[in-house]
């Protein structure tokens, strides 16, 4: 009788042993295929740069939108307490804008709600994104990490605007 | 059990509860901001919503529960071994060190001299009593496991040959994992930011310091769950009037959770530059890794419940359910904390999924799910423990078990409008942390909502009152002798069942220790050989 109730309890737990194993298997293939599959970036591994020296580099010597090519954007952007330079992005709908992105002083974030731009912007680290705009309107630019007292004043915008 | 240990487990739950009591309050006048009342300008000490935050933060989460943890867990495993703590002087010796740690840090973070959030990122620059007080507070939790060593020690020599009693087992195991994984935070506190807060180095860098302090920093919150599930395996089957339903599964899972808890801190930092996305994926993997464990705890503790409510006559497949003796309020603390904590962990592994974690990354989805994991599973279960540990300790029943009802209830449904709220409002991408009432980009359907966050704030806020009350009426007037504090559990699969493996330790510690250098070997010597520490610090609150 002991020995029948031993290997019932053994039973019941491979029954749930199997499945708990198979299930993260599951989910990690989705995340590899989505991963790899639908193109979702992660930031990098994209170099450093002197924190007390960011004006003098040569990638945020002059902060600001440059068109590379047709509908392609570059943004070099510094973040510092409570700003982000530049702090206003215009571009045309359908522009995919690269990011280039470091902190001069302390740790700052990067968000645009809806747009899937989700960085930390270190200083000593250049960080960077990239996405594409196509639905005309204006974005906030939001600084989600506390940063200082007036954290919550730290925003910027994008502009998206219809192509004519 | 003597009476040094009921006097040193009530000295670490006392300075818990003040702890607790602190981040309440300071959590309600956060929740009260969000709706758009903000009463900070009006209190008397705290100087900004920032400090306030801070405060909530520190209190809540690494001194609630490292003071619950520091006292409980070894009274635990004294009961488990039917001794006493191998040395009273180490146990108390222990306690000092850490409340004066505790008072150290207390201090800048009072005086809004470490109004640095509670993972304290450089370069914001605290004072450093702050950094030395919480190091002191962490050699404090390593002079707890060397006490448990000790004591588990002086068993084995008395008791040969005998499996290690579960409780203790699990105690074991709780804080060796801890101390392996402390030493990220202890590296970043020693080399890093105590010589630089004392002016002996120039500068720091912020992507080391951060690979150190998430080192740490997700394993503690496993730290912070393991003690609510040696509850809910050892104690819980039993307060629901049934047996554990596999002892060998429960070692298990603990020994999974030694070997997976730290090397996969990356997966905070997908968002960070500097770290090659090829670790953080490897990061990723070894997180769907301890959901396994975590598995094998849902199966185990369930099915414990499901003996205990069938022993009282439940029936059917979920009917069962309902027969557990809800009208113990330690018991639906605990059952009513496992029901959310299911919701923590499924949000547990959208945050690990590297591409889903871009939409919820620093957002107030972040904060609800903190509310549900150490707010919920770890809190309301140390809410349930202390209804028998309390009156346990001072000799006094329970002052009111229809209040403690009351508060564990209003727990539960304040939570779920709380954090519900909030990770809504984290997918409508309102960030974290943020003093929102006061942003230049609020969005109407933020604002739409906000309301319940304060609602739900408000009721968390009076079910830690309730909580308080009873506890301090319990001590004070209640006159009743306390009743028998619940008996470890047996089980269906007793531990006889299990491969002695499960009963060694080296084996599992040094794999622990293998994954580590794998999953962080490569980035912490690149890091180690080529920062610059060019960064100076800022104080800017």
């Amino acid at each position: 009788m002991a020995e029948r109730r031993g290997t019932t309890i053994y039973l019941y737990e491979l029954a749930w042993i199997l499945p708990s194993f198979a299930i993260p298997v599951g989910m990690l293939v989705a995340l590899v295929v989505t991963a790899f599959g639908a193109g979702v970036h992660l930031p990098g591994n994209e170099g450093r740069v002197d924190p007390t020296k960011v004006a003098e580099s040569a990638l945020f010597k002059t902060p600001g939108v440059v068109e590379i090519a047709p509908g392609q954007y570059e943004v070099r952007m510094t973040a510092q307490i409570w700003s982000f330079a530049p702090n206003e992005i215009r571009v045309p709908a359908g522009s995919t804008v690269h990011f280039w992105a470091t902190s001069k002083d302390v740790v700052h974030g990067f968000l645009i709600p809806k747009h899937i731009v989700n960085l930390m912007l270190l200083p000593g680290q250049v960080a960077h994104a990239q996405v594409r705009f196509d639905t005309p309107g204006e974005y906030p630019i939001i600084c989600h990490e506390y940063c200082g007292i007036a954290h919550h004043t730290m925003a910027g915008k994008v502009i998206v605007e219809a192509r004519r | 059990m003597t009476r040094s240990e009921h006097r040193l487990a009530a000295a670490f739950l006392l300075v818990a509860f003040v702890s607790l009591f602190g981040g309440a309050l300071t959590g309600l006048f956060q929740a009260l901001e969000h709706a758009g009342v903000d009463v900070h300008p009006h209190t008397p000490v705290i100087r900004s919503y920032y400090h306030s935050l801070t405060l909530h933060g520190v209190l809540n989460v690494l001194v609630w529960t490292t003071f619950f943890i520091c006292g409980f867990v070894p009274f635990l495993t004294a009961r488990a071994l039917g001794r006493p703590l191998a040395s009273a002087g180490l146990g108390w010796g222990t306690f000092w060190l850490m409340l004066g740690g505790l008072v150290l840090a207390a201090i800048p973070l009072l005086g809004n001299a470490a109004t640095v959030m509670f993972t304290f990122y450089p370069p914001l620059k605290a004072h450093w009593a702050f950094y030395v007080g919480l190091t002191l507070v962490v050699v404090g939790t390593w002079l707890v496991l060397l006490t448990l060593v000790l004591t588990w020690r002086a068993w084995r020599a008395a008791t040969p040959g005998a499996r290690t009693p579960l409780a203790a087992f699990m105690a074991l195991a709780t804080f060796a994992m801890w101390t392996i994984a402390s030493l990220g935070i202890a590296a970043e506190m020693l080399v890093m930011l105590i010589p630089w807060s004392l002016g002996l180095v120039a500068g720091t860098d912020p992507l080391l310091a951060r690979v150190l302090f998430w080192f740490t920093g997700h394993p503690i919150v496993y730290f912070w769950l393991l003690p609510a599930y040696i509850s809910w395996y050892t104690l819980v089957p039993r307060q629901a009037g049934g047996k554990l339903f596999s002892d060998p599964l429960a070692r298990t899972s603990f020994l999974l959770f030694l070997i997976l808890s730290t090397p996969l801190g990356f997966h905070h930092q997908y968002t960070d530059p500097g770290i090659p996305v090829g670790w953080k994926l490897v990061h990723a993997f070894l997180t769907f890794a301890v959901f396994f464990p975590s598995l094998l705890t849902f199966f185990n503790v369930v099915a414990s419940l499901e003996s205990g409510a069938r022993a009282r006559g439940g029936r059917g497949w979920f009917a069962w359910f309902a027969k557990l003796p809800w009208g113990d309020p330690s018991l639906a603390a605990q059952v009513l904390a496992m029901l959310l904590f299911t919701f923590g962990g499924v949000g547990g592994l959208i945050n690990a999924s590297y591409n889903l974690n871009l939409v919820v990354h620093n957002t107030a989805w972040i904060v609800g799910h903190l509310h549900l994991t150490v707010g919920t599973a770890v809190t309301l279960t140390f809410m349930g423990v202390s209804y028998w540990l309390v009156p346990h300790l001072t000799g006094h029943a329970l002052w009111s078990r229809r209040l403690a009802l009351w508060q564990v209830w209003l727990w539960f449904g304040g939570m779920i409008v709380f954090s519900n709220t909030l990770h809504r409002l984290g997918l409508m991408g309102m960030p974290r942390r943020t003093m929102i009432g006061a942003v230049p980009y609020m969005q109407p359907e933020w604002k739409a909502l906000l309301p319940l966050v304060g609602l739900g704030g408000a009721v968390l806020f009076l079910s830690s009152m309730l909580f308080f009350l009873n506890l301090l009426l319990t001590w004070a007037v209640s006159r009743s002798p306390a009743g028998v504090p619940p008996e470890f559990a047996e089980a269906l699969s007793g531990p006889d069942h299990a491969p002695a493996i499960l009963d060694r330790w080296r084996p599992w510690i040094v794999t622990a220790f293998v994954l580590i250098a794998v999953a962080y070997g490569p980035t912490l010597l690149r890091l180690a050989l080529t920062t610059p520490f060019n960064a100076p610090g800022f104080r800017v609150w």
